[in-house]
């Protein structure tokens, strides 16, 4: 099978920090894969340069084989990477309805400015799109609250709901869970996931709690200081004696717990 | 030749003027992250505090130097005294709002203030021009220098000097570099904060005042002088980086030579050739020449 | 579809237009230049809404009625359809051009830079002989398809003008609020990361809106020229955007309508306080303005909604 995302010798210094370095590999279509790593790891700018916030300082990044290196990230967004936030990112002062209409509606237009001055935001197709989303990420009942009052986990709902509403064929969700109790981490997993396949999006998401990853992913990416050092089935990377000493360290739920 | 050194001495007065009036706003920017418009009203108050006091002294005769000292002490008296009811009167109440809302606010309490000018002085113009007089002027080969332009450019370069110093090696100093980088983590190390504002602003006014005695003598003191150099501060501190100290020095030199050089040669760009720098500086730095953007962290 | 807000609209603009040769003179000048300077602050609104306030739009303002000036003094061409339009477009691609720089800025940086373009222009105005240095020049009297009022019609037939080119605005602009485009200005004034990752780009966006806010100021000024027969430097000067800035913060981000109703209830409360209280008038302005960004920070548009709001709630 052959790659849709697949990243060669990346690398992102800032100064003298090097967050990122040495990175390559490959993502078939429709795989799910886990990103672990402890604080610092480098895992946010792995996700940051793919997704087009960072430019890397070398390397590069083939999406179904074109070069997206350095692109901007709306550009990105626009070819089918699509990202959520490590803190949640929705428009505030809006309700959920609008700002699912606002991606929506983002999504659906031509790339050009003077255009989507004459389409009107709420047409109603944006609409049925709108509600469908809000369907299928179980946050309906919220529809009419503002983002600003939004419990945790429906921000994160709403977040990841609004970047599949352009229809990505890759997403990267960085830390979808955090900020989040225990008990409700699996539930809303659940919802994301179940939500993630039925659209067949190839899916990277960043977690720091291993039952999680090795209950969701197929394949497991280790990083630790900016680079991968374990990238195979979960058991096994889970098993692998330099992840656990690293990264989940010798109690497998220490650093989850204490993330949380 | 002559022109060029006339450029070079040109350049280093208007210079001086530049970084006295655009210190103080950059204090308070760097610090309080508020783009003080009423720096303008600090500034016009500053000079007819000075015109007042320059009437009573040198009416009575008495002594030049003396006379100086007064002006500019009366002046910032009249900026601390401003300071403080805004600061304490109205600004406490928005801190923290939206740094646009802050500028409007400033921007209200100016427009409040150009009116107060013409309630306390009326709408005639003050001249204070005897400690200018009485200074004098050397020959340097077919340039006459003005001593007080001089005095002037020395004036500058101590207060940036000991801007640069107090910054460094003071305690006020360290506290106020920590409030710079990041507030929220000065308010953890149990820096009060508040204070720390309240101070900086009233320097920061008290600075103002300070440009504004230090003009008198060479301007005509009149309505709608707050208003330039408003203007005119915002530049020179847009060109350095705002809240930069170095940014204001290194901007008031840009700007000070570059329109010394246009009244020399090109007197017809004279007027907005500051403006044209600016865009030109934030068009290649959009923040400025000192300061670094901190990328947005997601 | 026209909603209820577009009635009431269409209703207001129809009763302005019948009514006013029954208004006195000095109300309809005044009235002309309250709706001419709406324009510009109509393109301030949809900045603002983006929490974009530019401290230089008299740029544009002064590039519209400059326009105007110079077609009246070098070419033959006298009406006022060609020239208003003359002066939009002269502005919109000014804005078009600065907007290059401007739209990569925010908050007060944009409003400096913005600044900054107009006071260039000022200095340009003042240091140049064949714009009339300082003291601007006159305004021939405009054309209207050939006829040439004079007098108190010529007064009724610019504010019919004006009042044209108010409705057109406002139709559009209130369109214009509803596209992607415009309906985006609450997003991005929340969180425009969020937005260029859904695929679009903020500068573009807000280079748009320095387009049109641009052009509308350029309209604006035009038809100022035209009323008050006479260009000057002091268009462009930054006290005359503070002006406009002003109204746009008392009126509120809130509707089309009222950048018309607050630049109205402006000019009526200057020529007053002019009267009144000669010399108190910036204090009036700003003790205004103050009060309204600490107790009403939507603008004075936000007691309309509020009281529509409590009668919908306490009605059955
Ligand atoms: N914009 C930046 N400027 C400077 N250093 C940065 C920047 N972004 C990240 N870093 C540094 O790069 C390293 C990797 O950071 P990154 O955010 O990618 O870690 P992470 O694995 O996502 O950690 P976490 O689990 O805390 O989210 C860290 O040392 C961080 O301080
Ligand atoms: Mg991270």
């Amino acid at each position: 099978m052959s790659a849709i995302l697949s990243v060669r010798d990346l690398e992102k210094t800032f100064g003298s920090v090097v967050a990122a370095r040495d990175i390559s590999l490959d993502v078939p279509a429709q795989q799910t894969v886990g990103i672990i790593g402890a604080n610092g790891a480098g895992k946010t700018t792995f996700v940051n340069m793919i997704t087009g916030h960072l430019s890397p300082s070398k390397g590069s990044i083939l999406f179904e084989g074109n070069d997206i290196t350095g692109l901007p990230s709306r550009t990105i967004t626009r070819l089918g990477i699509s990202r959520s936030f490590q803190v949640a990112q929705v428009f505030p002062s809006l309700t959920v309805t609008e700002n699912m209409w606002a991606a929506a509606a983002i999504a659906r237009g031509r790339d050009s400015i003077i255009a989507r001055a004459l389409t009107p935001l709420d047409t109603p197709e944006a609409k049925t799109e709108a509600d469908a989303a809000m369907e299928l990420f179980q946050i309906t009942r919220y529809r009419d609250a503002r983002a600003v009052t939004l419990p945790q986990g429906v921000r994160k709902l709403l977040d990841i709901a609004m970047a599949v509403a352009g229809s990505p064929r890759v997403l990267l969700l960085d830390e979808p869970t955090s900020g989040i109790s225990i008990e409700e981490k699996f539930g809303l997993m659940d919802v994301v996931m179940s939500a993630l396949k039925t659209r067949r999006i190839t899916v990277l998401f960043v977690e720091h709690d291993m039952e999680i990853v090795g209950r969701f992913a197929d394949r497991v990416l280790a990083f630790y200081d900016g680079t991968v050092i374990a990238d195979e089935r979960p058991e096994t990377v889970l098993a692998n004696p330099r992840v656990q000493t690293f990264i989940s360290g010798t109690k497998p739920a220490g650093e989850g717990a204490v993330h949380a | 030749m002559l022109t060029a050194f006339a450029i070079f001495s040109d350049g280093l007065v208007y210079a001086a003027y530049l970084f006295l009036v655009a210190v103080g706003l950059t204090l308070i920017f760097g610090v309080m992250k508020i783009l003080n418009v009423t720096h303008g009203s600090f500034y016009a108050f500053g000079a007819y505090g000075a015109a007042t006091a320059a009437g009573v002294w040198f009416d009575r005769g008495w002594s030049d130097a003396g006379g100086l000292l007064f002006m500019v002490g009366l002046a910032m008296l009249i900026g601390l005294a401003i300071g403080i009811v805004l600061e304490r009167g109205i600004l406490r109440f928005v801190y923290g709002k939206d740094e646009v809302v802050i500028v409007l606010v400033t921007y209200a309490v100016f427009l409040i203030l150009e009116d107060v000018i013409v309630l306390v002085w009326g709408p005639r113009s003050y001249a204070a021009y005897q400690p200018m007089v009485a200074a004098g002027s050397i020959d340097v080969g077919d340039l006459t220098l003005s001593n007080y332009d001089i005095g002037m450019v020395v004036l500058a370069a101590a207060l940036a000097a000991f801007g640069y110093w107090a910054l460094k090696f003071t305690r006020y100093g360290k506290l106020l570099t920590v409030v710079i980088f990041d507030r929220e983590v000065a308010a953890a190390y149990g820096i009060n904060v508040k204070v720390i504002y309240t101070v900086t602003f009233l320097i920061g006014a008290m600075l103002g005042a300070l440009g504004g005695a230090v003009m008198a003598p060479k301007i005509s003191v009149t309505l709608g002088i707050g208003v330039e150099v408003i203007v005119l501060a915002f530049a020179v501190v847009a060109i350095g980086g705002m809240g930069s100290i170095e940014g204001a020095l290194i901007g008031a030199l840009i700007v000070g030579f570059g329109r010394a050089a246009a009244v020399h040669l090109v007197p017809q760009v004279e007027l907005f050739v500051i403006y044209a720098v600016m865009a030109l500086v934030l068009g290649f730095r959009p923040h400025g020449l000192f300061t670094q953007p901190a990328p947005r962290k997601i | 579809m026209a909603s209820r807000g577009t009635l009431i609209g269409a209703a207001a603009f129809a009763i302005l237009a019948a009514g006013a040769p029954l208004l006195p003179q000095w109300l309809v000048s005044l009235s002309t230049i309250a709706f001419a300077n709406a324009l510009v602050v109509l393109g301030l609104v949809i900045l603002w809404r983006t929490g974009l306030v530019p401290f230089g739009q008299a740029l544009f303002y002064a590039i519209g009625a400059y326009a105007v000036a110079l077609l009246g003094r070098y070419t033959p061409v006298r009406d006022v359809f060609v020239v208003v339009i003359a002066g939009a477009v002269c502005a919109g691609i000014v804005a078009y051009l600065v907007g290059f720089l401007l739209a990569r800025y925010r908050e007060i940086f944009f409003a400096m830079l913005s600044l900054a373009m107009s006071m260039i222009l000022y200095g340009v105005l003042v240091k140049t002989e064949t714009l009339g240095s300082t003291d601007g020049f006159h305004v021939e009297a405009g054309s209207f398809f050939g006829w040439r009022p004079q007098g108190a019609m010529r007064n009724l037939a610019l504010f019919w003008l004006v009042l044209g080119c108010c409705a057109v605005a406002a139709v559009l602009v209130a369109r214009y609020f509803r596209s992607v485009a415009g309906a985006l200005a609450i997003p991005v004034r929340d969180n425009e990361i969020r937005v260029e990752f859904l695929g679009i780009s903020v500068d573009r966006l807000i280079h748009l809106k320095l387009v049109i806010s641009g052009i509308l100021a350029g309209m604006g000024g035009a038809l100022a020229a035209l009323a008050v027969q006479h260009v000057d430097p002091q268009m462009a000067y930054w006290t005359t955007s503070g002006g406009f800035v002003f109204v746009t913060i008392l009126a509120g981000a809130g509707s089309v309508a009222a950048a018309f109703v607050g630049s109205l209830a402006f000019e009526l409360v200057r020529s007053i306080a002019v009267d009144l209280l000669p010399g108190a008038w910036q204090l009036i302005l700003g003790s205004a303005l103050l009060l309204t960004i600490l107790f009403l920070p939507e603008g004075l548009g936000s007691l309309y909604a509020r009281l529509r709001r409590r009668k919908e709630e306490t009605a059955p």
